[in-house]
């Protein structure tokens, strides 16, 4: 789902930002062990990045407010994993296995987690690209009932192009199980005007991480 | 929590998914080697290389990657630079991606709906919050991280640390000024400590 609460740029209420002195990595054991068993499951190769955002914007909108960070990460993956077939829901409510599980193409070991590594999403690109630093474009009015990273305070707007990222792959497509399908990104800059309208503050400036099928030229 | 987390490791490890001493390592090393420092490293040796921070603003990753003995290794890593004129902020409003690689896991804040809700449309609101006052004439850069690139903000010098070495460069730099929610430590804060 796209025009979910995950999508919060721009929305009022949530109250002050509260900063805390000193703060922990974890602030509980199994904040760490939801973590761990997170990058373990994704090391599987199983799902994507995408695709295990997805399944967090797929929380209903009140499970995802009422839960903590690694809550919302925990009850994702509880999802996941049943959503897979990698586990059944009897097995989630007795607490234990009740069958063997079934045969990954990979497992991470103790000595694979001694390195620590974080995936590249770039990919060669399948073409020129379309927009180069400096043009305008426009960013697309769309709203997809699946995933996309084109936040909504961002569709239908004026930009400039500032630089162009090279070919990443889609998280459009890789959330649903479509194929990587990699498009050119790039960064889009917009004014805090042309964001939130004429009342905003003149000395504000916004940019996007923006996929080429996100814009159109203007 | 606690309960229900260890059931489904559990399931995991007995369905042969997970290895329970891969996990031990996982948190080993968001706890202890991963973490601000890295980018405090990073934005020091930048303050007293002209020739680094050059590269670094070309391309982070590779710049980052470069220092000796530097684990993890950075990806899709962008170095953004305050100046008189731009002070930046970083934010995920879809999630709470973040750089890892040189700052480890971003704090509870970062990942709260507040902080995604009002950067991009009230960020000096944000950093009032913070306690960051910028001068009127400073105008504001927000880096909403909507893909897999990361953003790390190269804070500005402080004036008065003038030959200083990297090591008690490095010192002044807090995380929060490398998400651009807050401004280097003055000097006069580690001087004190240091007698």
């Amino acid at each position: 789902m796209t025009n979910s609460i995950h999508d919060m740029g721009g929305m009022h209420g949530f109250g002050p930002v509260t900063p805390e002195p000193d703060e922990p990595v974890f602030h509980a054991d199994w904040e760490g062990r939801v973590y761990a068993v997170q990058r373990a499951m994704g090391a599987t190769g199983l799902w994507t990045i995408d695709g295990g955002r997805a399944s967090l914007e797929n929380l209903p909108p009140l499970a995802y407010l009422a839960a903590s960070y690694y809550k919302r990460w925990f009850l994702g993956l509880e999802r996941r994993v049943v959503a897979y077939g990698l586990v059944g829901e009897d097995e989630i409510a007795a607490g234990r296995a009740l069958r063997p599980g079934i045969r990954l193409n990979r497992k991470l070991t103790a000595d694979d987690a001694k390195t620590i590594s974080f995936a590249h999403f770039d990919r060669p690109a399948t073409g020129p690209a379309r927009f180069k630093a400096g043009d305008r474009v426009r960013t697309k009015n769309i709203h997809p009932a699946t995933h996309t990273r084109l936040p909504r305070y961002a569709r239908g707007k004026l930009g400039t192009v500032e630089a162009v990222r090279g070919c990443h792959v889609f998280p459009d497509t890789a959330a649903v199980g479509a194929g990587e399908s990699p498009q050119w990104l790039y960064a889009v800059v917009f004014t805090g005007r042309e964001l939130w309208g004429e009342e905003a503050d003149p000395s504000i400036k916004v940019s996007i991480e923006a996929f080429e099928p996100y814009l159109a030229p203007a | 929590m606690q309960l229900r987390v260890r059931a489904l490791e559990t399931i995991l490890t007995e369905k042969g998914y997970v290895d329970p001493a891969a996990l031990d390592q996982i948190v080993e090393n968001v706890e202890t080697k991963i973490g601000p420092h890295i980018g405090a490293r990073v934005v020091a040796r930048a303050w007293v290389d002209p020739d680094f921070k050059r590269r670094l603003l070309e391309d982070a990753s590779a710049a980052v990657n470069s220092l000796a003995g530097f684990d993890p290794v950075a990806a899709h890593l962008i170095a953004v630079e305050n100046t008189p004129q731009t002070h930046n902020v970083v934010v995920c409003t879809l999630c709470s991606c973040y750089p890892w690689s040189v700052l480890g896991l971003p704090p509870v804040w970062y990942k709260s709906a507040p902080y995604r809700s009002r950067t991009v449309i009230d960020p000096k609101g944000v950093l009032a919050e913070f306690g960051v006052t910028l001068p009127a004439t400073t105008d504001v850069r927000i880096w909403d991280s909507t893909a897999e690139t990361r953003f790390l903000v190269v804070p500005m010098r402080p004036a008065g640390t003038e030959g200083w070495s990297e090591e008690a460069l490095a010192a002044l730099v807090t995380r929060d000024s490398m998400v651009g929610t807050g401004l280097p430590k003055p000097p006069e804060d580690e001087s004190e400590a240091a007698r």
